[in-house]
């Protein structure tokens, strides 16, 4: 990978050759590891287009890395011939399980972050950069929950495990502000103090309040553009840190190809002109 | 609380009916935002079924069907996180679920449906038409020839699944439908599923095929199932649909 990423967008196949025959500079792309895992066949052969076209990142969801077991052996084998295969220009996980081996469950499941939990996920980080024979990222999942027993607080379990295993972070800036919203904590102080070497990437999503209690809880459901509060927390950590590979995630209701780039070219302008201390401050 | 006890009562309470939700983490899935969990997977459970099973959604109608798809995902949550996958088991589930005894066709319909993803799926293999008439005469019968991978043949007795699911997908005619045993082939030579009808010779000849049986006893096995099949026309139909490859043996020229 020679370009640097600049301000890249989930792939939709609904956006289909518009989206690999965009010339945008910096332009990326991401995509669910998982959609990704099959034989062969036209999934396949859409994603390596793509490659061909655009950097692509591979975002996992279900490697389960804060499991009470270590990650599936044939969901690892898979995850890993896809990363050959593809040669990805970042490939990304998050700190939450979603499954125990036997079942699998389609979400991104919060645990308590004890000093046990930081050994054990360091070992399933350790275990699949092995197996990938890449570095990944972790994100940090949006939190709905208060849970009892956290030893750790989430910053400093994300610091640690990327000490310990050499594995970057991915910092997801709506998460940020869902979690900071849902569990009253200060969303700007969070991003500030979020350490900015190991960052490898940077999200941005809309959300939503829960359809039952309204704007009292959000719901990362990346069905909206991304929010003001959102661009401003954005703002500031770029300011703070320096341009990081950002994407724009865009799950439900997702717009026409068109309406994503020009969502992108607001992240874009930002990554271009970090240093503007009036909006770093703003 | 182990890290295994703490999941394993999570994952439980994900799934159990509000009067079922105590256990050791009651305070936690209490809280009105464990509601988030439990709609983000049974969400992700459902979509993925409708997404899957887009012929049984339709025949049934998208209230009916979401109803059906959560009360399969309480029984058989996924375990493969490739959800393209999720639903093995559902037209098992089918055949045994009292509110779809009207229509003894739907379990056949998911799995024509499932049929579709496994041949979206399967890996790829060069279809190559030269290489069975390069075959010569006298080797024909001992030779090996495989089902491509992203073949797959159904034989349904007494019920017309194919042509009832082919209009579910979009295809094929409005008129009558005759009340009879129909066989679907479906394959992908290359990028897009294609379907056809199957006689039960046809499947019969796949499935010896599948074994690894050299084509003589195929052939037997096609005749055994539909008395006087012409079979230089089976091997042609399947040729052209792209359903069937050299097995690797035959290629070779090794015995297995």
């Amino acid at each position: 990978m020679t370009a640097p990423l600049g301000a890249g967008l989930g792939l939709k196949p609904q956006h289909g050759d518009a989206a690999l025959a965009c010339a945008a500079d910096g332009l990326w792309f991401e995509v669910h590891a998982e959609n990704g895992m099959v034989a062969g066949g036209p999934r396949l052969h859409w994603l390596e287009a793509a490659r061909a076209a655009h950097p692509l990142s591979l975002h996992g969801v279900a490697l389960s890395l804060a499991g009470a077991v270590p990650p599936d052996a044939a969901h690892l084998q898979r995850l890993a011939r896809l990363v050959r295969r593809l040669a990805p220009a970042l490939v990304s996980e998050h700190l939450a399980w979603s499954g125990r081996g036997e079942s699998y469950f389609p979400d991104l499941l919060p645990f308590p972050r004890t000093t046990e939990a930081l050994r054990r996920i360091a070992a399933h980080i350790d275990q699949t950069q092995a197996a990938l024979r890449t570095r990944i990222a972790i994100e940090n999942p949006s939190h709905y929950l208060r849970i009892d027993g956290h030893e750790w607080d989430e910053i400093d379990f994300l610091a640690e495990l990327a000490a310990r295993t050499g594995c970057g972070l991915l910092l997801d800036v709506n998460n940020v502000h869902v979690s900071a919203r849902n569990l009253a904590f200060e969303a700007q102080a969070y991003v500030d103090r979020f350490p900015g070497a190991p960052v490898m990437e940077i999200h941005l999503a809309g959300h939503s309040g829960d359809p039952a209690l309204g704007p009292a809880l959000l719901i990362d459901s990346h069905d909206t553009p991304v929010a003001p509060p959102v661009w401003s927390l954005y703002r500031r950590v770029i300011a703070r840190i320096g341009p990081r590979p950002t994407l724009i995630e865009r799950d439900g209701n997702v717009p026409s190809f068109d309406e994503l780039l020009a969502e992108r070219a607001i992240a874009a302008a930002v990554l271009q002109r970090p240093a503007q201390p009036s909006e770093a401050t703003a | 609380m182990t890290p295994l006890a703490f999941q394993s009562a999570f994952a439980q309470a994900l799934f159990a009916p509000p009067r079922e939700r105590g256990g050791p983490l009651a305070a936690l899935t209490a809280q009105p935002a464990f509601a988030v969990y439990r709609n983000t997977v049974m969400k992700g459970c459902v979509d993925a079924l409708e997404a899957n099973f887009p012929a049984v959604a339709r025949l049934v109608g998208r209230d009916w069907f979401r109803a059906a798809a959560a009360l399969y995902a309480r029984a058989q949550p996924p375990r493969d996180p490739r959800l393209l996958f999720y639903g093995d088991g559902f037209a098992a589930f089918l055949d045994a679920f009292e509110p779809a005894r009207e229509l003894p066709y739907l379990p056949g319909i998911a799995r024509l449906d499932r049929s579709w993803i496994e041949a979206h799926a399967a890996a790829d293999a060069a279809v190559d038409v030269a290489w069975f008439t390069s075959l010569a005469p006298e080797t024909l019968g001992a030779a090996r020839i495989a089902p491509h991978p992203a073949t797959r043949w159904h034989w349904f007795p007494g019920q017309p699944v194919f042509t009832i699911w082919r209009r579910q997908r979009g295809a094929g005619d409005a008129g009558e439908i005759a009340w009879q045993g129909e066989g679907a082939l479906l394959t992908r030579p290359r990028d897009s599923v294609q379907w056809r009808a199957a006689s039960p010779a046809d499947c019969a000849f796949l499935e010896a095929c599948a074994a690894g049986c050299p084509l003589a006893d195929a052939a037997a096995a096609a005749q055994r199932v539909q008395p006087g099949t012409d079979l230089a026309q089976l091997l042609a139909g399947l040729l052209r649909a792209g359903a069937i490859v050299p097995a690797p043996t035959a290629i070779n020229g090794e015995t297995p």
